[in-house]
């Protein structure tokens, strides 16, 4: 091989390509909890830091994003002695069922708790069908 | 004192000290700042300056009735619980990642608190807390006299 040896100057794309930020700031995926009830499903994130303001929820396609952001705190002529967290962005993506009905979707944020509800659409709600005798 | 293990691979020993030193520089290190928790929920972060301590936790959605702070000389106890949601009948998980019930968590300051200025703060799931040094735990300056 030829090219053996030669310092690779062009780095391949990953398909697909993964988008870089433009923020040289951590990123965190938040925990969540998510749920069915009978008429929608709830997704509920523990994003700390983050208010209605700082919270970005889009649904493209059948891909439901949820992205915060959150500045990090620094307290003049302290130092950090000890550290178990850190601060950083949220981001976290779940794909989702065609189902759901985009127009009454419904969001909020109390505590640093991002609550999600996502109604499931008329036609899919389980329609009980009667059995009929004779 | 019997050491088979040392004894048998001579060569080890000093590696194994050097790490057992290393080991209790560490702790030596931060003895005066946390003593070893119980449990790692909330995560905490300890900021020092000279005249207090500021102690951050992300703990979301919690009421901040429900949380309990008390100082007791150089020692902070962080104590609540976070409810869990309760489903109905016909209700069911796909996901379960965030943590329920009780939690405690004990620190050491590396200076006595003054517990009638403790401050906590609870703003968007996370909780501030600042603790101002006790004024006879400042050093003290000493003037030197001339003869």
């Amino acid at each position: 091989m030829e090219h053996e040896g030669k310092k690779v100057q062009k780095k391949e794309a990953q398909t697909p390509i993964e988008a870089e930020r433009t923020r040289n700031q951590k990123v965190y995926a938040p925990i969540v909890d998510i749920y069915e009830k009978k008429e929608a499903v709830v997704v509920i994130a523990d994003m700390p830091g983050v208010d209605e303001k700082s919270v970005d929820i889009t649904l493209d396609k059948n891909v439901l994003t949820i992205t915060g952001t959150v500045e990090p705190a620094s307290y003049k002529g302290h130092s950090i002695v000890h550290a178990e967290y850190d601060v950083g962005d949220y981001e976290r993506a779940f794909t989702i069922s065609d189902e759901v009905d985009r127009d009454r979707i419904e969001a909020s944020v109390k505590n640093g708790v991002v609550r999600l509800t996502l109604p499931k659409a008329e036609r899919v709600k389980a329609k009980k069908i009667a059995v009929k005798t004779g | 004192m019997f050491w088979p293990e040392v004894w048998r691979f001579g060569g080890m020993t000093e590696p194994l000290g050097e790490i057992q030193r290393l080991q209790r520089e560490m702790n030596r290190l931060f003895s005066g700042v946390f003593q070893p928790f119980s449990r790692n929920f909330p995560p905490v972060n300890v900021w020092v300056g000279e005249e207090d301590a500021i102690i951050t936790a992300e703990i979301p959605g919690m009421d901040p009735g429900k949380m309990d702070i008390s100082v007791v000389g150089d020692t902070l106890t962080l104590s609540g619980a976070r409810e869990m949601e309760v489903l109905k009948e016909g209700e069911s998980y796909h996901r379960q990642e965030r943590s329920h019930g009780r939690f405690t968590r004990t620190m050491q300051l590396p200076f006595k608190v003054d517990a009638d200025k403790v401050e906590a703060r609870y703003d968007k799931g996370a909780l501030r807390i600042t603790l101002p040094r006790a004024e006879e735990d400042k050093p003290q300056k000493v003037a030197i006299k001339s003869a």
